[in-house]
């Protein structure tokens, strides 16, 4: 088991999480969807795992690299 | 007589830039409306005066309505230019522009209207007899009819936002036990981002091409300026866009521009205007899809082929002259090419990055346009799109066009962010594209293949 925090590898906008505390998510399964240039791009969970904490809300504005969940794996 | 002294652009980036040149060329005062996160554009500072509308997220800014509609009215201007993409297929903002007493540079908010519905649309096609892809005309009412309307056309199936465009809200189904999953997730999609859910289905014919035809009506007469041809695409977005079509036989591009000179007539149209298709190229067949009621990102395209200026033709006759060209005087000569070249990484699936151009540097010379809002130093923000600067070159045939263009990109020299530059030089080699035998998902197919971004085109 070992905390992972999972980061958007674009700078944008929160459009929208999908994940909740608690859940179980896939491998390459959307966690959270960044608005950039007007394109969704998702971010994936880089590993199954539960998802312990959510680092961001809608709307937020992101920077590359910055971290979206924490996920236990 | 004319009208218009001063005209409010309410739009961004280069289109903003383009409609200000247009504008200084009529001698017609330019106000340019900005949000937060463009108070250096390019166009703010091309622009007669500027106006601050709001703060970054577009909803703020550049689709507020009513903060556009008092800016307008605080600088005094007597007509505004949506451009294209933001508010500029919006018919409730039409209709509140000419409401407040504005000249708006576009067709009337019913045809904007109509022509936004693409169920509509398609059924006017219909009136016509313009042929249209076997589908649903009106939007499909339940998961049970649309599953009705796939036993009979077959599958693969296209389910699409009534509302849509951009190809937002659009899915490919491939077989019907996932029709009722998709017709859920598109309706909430479409719900989520254009407040109207509805939907209808169409027959996905692959491989196809994308080829549309430019109008322009006064009102009174409308004529075409050829077809571009935009087949190359990725995720349904265009990346190049070419005229004349490769693909065309004369005796098609016959009928082709003339069904979209009857659609638009059809309606009294007025303004420039952009009839969508697909061709099938095997068959010589096509299939009518949308008509776009504004000016087109690709519209150089047609400029350099005919030598007229589309934005100021708009702009004229907005302002209530007729046309001043005939279908018998427009005649196009050579080919042109555009590269839209944006702020993406082709290698990561030409996902997007915005940042600093710390190098901008454009190419130019013989047959060579290029219409872009950057220079060096400028911040290209998250909150808009992508694109940086649209790559046009003509050529007395498409064999120098293809060769001047290879020469144009090797000039382009831009740091600071990853480009689709290198993917247009790449495809401008490609065995395939030079001999034009390409459709519209050959990019993800073939060019893809076997990339681990694959998936994301």
């Amino acid at each position: 088991m070992a905390d992972t925090k999972v980061v958007s590898e674009v700078t944008g906008s929160v459009w929208k999480v999908l994940v909740a505390v608690g859940d179980s998510v896939e491998a390459d399964s959307p966690v959270v969807l960044i608005e950039s240039m007007k394109m969704e791009i998702p971010v994936l969970a880089p590993d199954s795992g539960v998802v312990t904490e959510i680092l961001v809300a809608t709307g937020d504005p992101i920077s590359e690299g910055q971290a979206v969940i924490a996920l236990k794996t | 007589m004319q009208r218009i002294k001063s005209l409010f652009v309410a739009n961004r980036g280069e289109i903003a830039v383009r409609i200000i040149r247009a504008c200084r060329e009529l001698g017609i005062a330019s106000v340019q409306a900005y949000s937060e996160a463009d108070s250096e554009s390019l166009a703010v500072k091309l622009a007669d005066k500027a106006v601050c509308v709001g703060a970054a997220p577009s909803k703020d800014s550049y689709l507020n309505r009513k903060a556009l509609i008092d800016a307008v009215k605080a600088a005094g201007a007597d007509a505004i230019h949506p451009g294209y993409g933001f508010l500029s297929e919006n018919a409730e903002f039409a209709d509140e522009c000419v409401k407040a007493g504005l000249i708006y540079v576009g067709p009337e908010a019913s045809v904007i209207r109509m022509m936004g519905d693409k169920a509509a649309a398609r059924r006017l096609a219909l009136d016509v007899g313009v042929p249209i892809t076997m589908g649903s005309p009106d939007p499909i009412k339940s998961p049970d009819e649309a599953i009705e309307i796939g036993k009979r056309i077959g599958y693969p199936l296209l389910v699409k936002a009534a509302a849509g465009g951009g190809g937002r809200g659009m899915r490919v189904v491939t077989q019907e036990s996932e029709l009722r999953e998709s017709l859920e997730r598109a309706a909430a999609e479409a719900t989520a981002a254009f407040g109207d859910g509805s939907l209808y289905i169409e027959k996905y014919l692959s491989p196809v091409r994308h080829v549309e035809v430019q109008v322009i009506g006064d009102g009174k007469d409308v004529i075409h300026l050829g077809e571009r041809d935009c087949t190359i695409q990725r995720r349904h977005q265009k990346l190049v866009e070419e005229g004349p079509s490769p693909a065309l036989t004369p005796a098609l591009r016959e009928r082709l521009t003339a069904s979209a000179v009857a659609l638009a007539k059809h309606v009294g149209y007025r303004n420039a205007g952009t009839l969508e298709y697909i061709v099938d190229a095997a068959k010589q067949e096509f299939y009518f899809i949308e008509m776009n009621t504004r000016i087109q990102v690709e519209h150089p395209v047609t400029e350099m082929l005919t030598g007229l200026d589309l934005v100021k033709m708009q702009i004229r006759i907005a302002d209530g002259e007729l046309l001043s060209v005939k279908q018998s005087d427009v005649q196009t000569s050579g080919h042109v090419i555009e590269c839209r070249i944006n702020a993406e990484d082709p290698e990561k699936g030409f996902m997007p990055r915005p940042g600093v151009l710390s190098e901008y540097s454009a190419p130019s010379g013989p047959g060579v346009r290029v219409d872009s809002h950057a220079y060096p130093g400028y911040k290209l923000p998250p909150h808009y799109d992508s694109l940086i600067a649209k790559l046009l070159v003509w050529g007395s045939d498409r064999t120098e066009a293809l060769s001047r263009m290879q020469r144009a990109l090797g000039e382009f020299q831009i740091s600071g962010v990853p480009t689709t530059i290198e993917f247009h030089k790449r495809l401008i080699r490609e065995p395939d594209f030079i001999a034009s035998n390409i459709h519209t998902r050959y990019v993800k197919e073939h060019m893809w293949a076997g990339h681990p971004t694959q998936h994301m085109l």
